[in-house]
């Protein structure tokens, strides 16, 4: 899929783009509050303050603001699920430890512009009447967490963090955590495990986070790019926020185009935008090559094809066609890709990433490494296909968290729609394809071979 | 779980219960207790600064040691069996000692597919260390990591948890030799390299003080600019891959994107004046 079609103005990157989030990244030193506030930084919080916390709270819900990280949760909604007036201290927890694979929003967001969560964050303090906020960062990207330390310290002595944040009566503290290594922290009730000092494993729900989450004391678990589009809302009006994306999908959001694409990188846009419309702006598949396959949200997400591309990728529109929105992670892979191997990969990251809690995850992705490495080296057999196929059933809404469910996403739909190339491994007794084919640097002349990809 | 001296250097069990860690030296001691004070502040509740703690103790040996643990129990009033349950569960603790530089191959189904897997393999023939193992001069641990969040930048390199993005197995060796002739190294998004452990310092809580370190590497990579740079209807640049201290950067146009946006002659369409580094870089 070379696309090289003329672009006319309804379908120019002018008109199909949305920075918000992003809109002022290129500047010398965005990520600065100096910088933010010239971009109507924590403007958002000044109206949001004039306001009375349960009307912030219906104001979030009324804009129809979902969750960001992957389960499109209503983030209101959330807000309005902390029992007010119970006594008992509210925590916000902001779960920055992305590592979904193909996942990389939230991570260049921190990086560019870290004021943006920080004035959500207390934005949603307020609102659900918290006065101490945690931000649970993945340990393996310092440079984001120098950002964050840095944002934090300019915040705090702007008066936005700490006693009577300009003069509302809010006192506001903001922790943030470097984590350690563990996708499963991700799951919010591993999060709060991990945040409480413990192995990063998941809880039984009920009770819910909102009810007992952190130190058994009601909690808000959002995610990063949830919370930093809450600014934007409250400063530029929910009738903005509404006028992008479907009535039950608006706004913008970062989708991450990665892969063997002519110009990876993150595009804001309105939701419901299609990666035919992505990729036809952005320069399309790396010349002389065709999409084969792609997630639209991360490795857990069933993956789509070429068949796929009209998609609106949206909550609804994804959901329609088998798979989810997830993270809007598009990573996209051409013909010289092996689905086996893709997958085998996948599989052997969910292996080693299950908190092994429970058994059908920690037993069942074992079994899947080992018979689709089989399959892959070209020792597999025809029944091993079913196999797979009723281990990933087995784990698939059997276990104890979404992890086991995100571990069958690409067993299932690779099967449904590469099956053919599952058999030719197992036929061919090998992987037909040439894994060089594959690279950054695969065709690239010689002489060329770092500077053009 | 516990293991003497003896069983280590044996291999057989001898059934004797492991005896209790070491202290550390009183002033080391009173040194990291005065930074876990500072750490176990910022939480509600004590037990929340193990994470960070345990950090902190790596930061101090390079890896988390028995000592270390003894360390983070007595801190928090817990057993040093709870502490090595948390420490063990985590990948960023180290268990064992280690190189300066951790350098970290992303071979996670995307950078593998890019080339990670062709990196990882030419590192370890390059260096002659396998997976999670340390060159002679103690100066590199190898490892293969998942995804670093950072795909867009494929294939991804990590040293020390800093972003060295769209690596080539030739950027990658000549990473690594820097690394161990003491050339100093910057990342493509992040500070100039310190030690693993003044890295786990940070992560332990305690910011980064180096002058221009926050600055450093500038505000966004390319590949996170390139949407915004569309939408302001600027003419799209094809990636470019920074060669670290390598050959002059091109910014070649890339595909015709709308009327007003005509192709510009460039040294990237005059094959008799190429912009690419005179160095030989193919595969």
């Amino acid at each position: 899929m070379t696309l090289a079609a003329e672009i006319d103005n309804e379908t120019s990157p002018e008109k199909l783009l949305s920075p918000v989030l992003s809109a002022f990244w290129d500047e010398e030193k965005p990520w600065t509050l100096e910088t933010y506030r010239r971009h109507e930084g924590y403007e958002g919080l000044r109206k949001a303050l004039a306001m009375a916390p349960d009307d912030l709270i219906a104001y979030v819900k009324d804009a129809g603001l979902r969750g960001r990280g992957g389960a499109g949760f209503p983030t209101g909604m959330k807000w309005q699920f902390i029992p007010q007036g119970d006594g008992k201290p509210h925590y916000l927890v902001v779960n920055a430890d992305e590592s979904e694979p193909g996942t990389c929003k939230d991570i260049p967001l921190l990086f560019a512009n870290p004021h943006s969560l920080i004035e959500g964050i207390v934005i949603a303090c307020y609102a659900i009447r918290s006065s101490h906020a945690f931000i649970y960062l993945r340990g393996e990207v310092v440079p984001v967490l120098r950002r964050l330390h840095e944002a934090v310290r300019e915040a705090y002595a702007a008066g936005y963090l700490g006693k009577n944040v300009l003069g509302s009566g809010l006192d506001l503290e903001l922790t943030v955590h470097a984590g350690a290594g563990a996708y499963i922290c991700g799951e919010e009730t591993a999060l709060l495990d991990s945040l409480e000092g413990r192995r990063g494993q998941p809880r039984l729900r009920p009770p819910f986070p909102a009810v007992a989450g952190l130190y058994a004391c009601p909690t808000v678990v959002n995610n990063v790019e949830s919370i930093a589009s809450v600014p934007a809302i409250l400063n530029r009006g929910k009738d903005w926020f509404k006028s992008m994306g479907s009535e039950k999908s608006p706004g913008f959001t970062l989708y991450s185009l990665s892969g063997h694409v002519t110009n990876p990188g993150q595009y804001e846009a309105p939701l419901g935008i299609t990666l035919r419309q992505l990729l036809d702006m952005s320069g399309g598949m790396r010349a002389g090559h065709r999409l084969k396959f792609w997630t639209p949200g991360g490795s857990s997400t069933p993956m789509f094809t070429d068949e796929h591309l009209d998609v609106p990728l949206d909550y609804e529109g994804v959901g329609a066609a088998g798979s989810m929105l997830g993270t809007k992670a598009l990573q996209c892979f051409d013909e010289t890709t092996c689905v086996v191997r893709a997958v085998t990969r996948w599989t052997e990251f969910y292996a080693h990433e299950s908190c092994g809690k429970c058994t059908p995850c920690r037993e069942g992705t074992y079994w899947l490494v080992q018979l689709l490495r089989d399959i892959e080296a070209g020792k597999g057999s025809m029944g091993d296909l079913d196999k797979l196929n009723d281990i990933a059933d087995n784990i698939n809404g059997k276990s104890f968290c979404a992890l086991g469910d995100g571990a069958a996403s690409p067993i299932f739909s690779s099967l449904k729609y590469f099956r053919a190339e599952y058999e030719q491994h197992i036929t061919g007794r090998g992987c037909p394809f040439d894994p060089a084919k594959s690279t950054l640097w695969a065709d690239r002349p010689a002489d060329h071979a770092e500077v053009n990809a | 779980m516990t293991t003497t001296p003896e069983e280590q250097d044996t291999g057989v069990s001898l059934g004797m219960p492991q005896l209790p860690a070491p202290d550390y030296p009183a002033d080391v001691r009173a040194r990291l207790g005065a930074d876990a004070k500072e750490i176990i502040a910022r939480y509600p509740g004590s037990r929340s600064a193990l994470l960070p703690l345990l950090h902190l103790v790596q930061a101090e040996e390079g890896h988390v040691t028995r000592t270390g643990m003894r360390f983070c129990a007595e801190t928090l009033g817990l057993t040093t069996a709870e502490v090595t349950a948390v420490a063990t569960f985590y990948t960023m603790y180290r268990r064992k000692p280690s190189g300066d530089y951790q350098v970290g191959v992303c071979t996670n189904t995307l950078c593998a597919v890019m080339g990670g897997d062709a990196i990882f393999e030419e590192l370890k023939q390059h260096l002659g260390v396998g997976n999670d193992e340390t060159t002679e001069d103690g100066k590199i641990t190898l490892e293969h990591i998942e995804c670093n969040a950072a795909c867009d930048f494929a294939p991804v390199v990590m040293v020390n948890w800093e972003f060295f993005d769209n690596q080539t197995p030739q950027s990658a060796k000549r990473l690594v030799d820097d690394l161990r002739a003491g050339v100093p190294v910057e990342p493509t998004r992040g500070a100039p390299l310190c030690t693993y452990k003044e890295t786990a310092r940070i992560l332990a809580g305690f910011p980064d003080e180096r002058p221009g370190a926050v600055e450093a590497s500038g505000g966004a990579g390319p590949a996170s600019l390139i949407g915004l740079r569309l939408a302001k209807g600027e003419a799209s640049q094809r990636r470019v891959v920074h060669p670290r201290a390598g050959g002059p950067q091109t910014d070649a146009p890339a595909e015709h994107l709308s009327s007003h946006d005509a192709p510009q002659q460039t040294s990237a369409s005059d094959p008799a004046h190429p912009a690419g580094p005179t160095a030989e870089e193919g595969e």
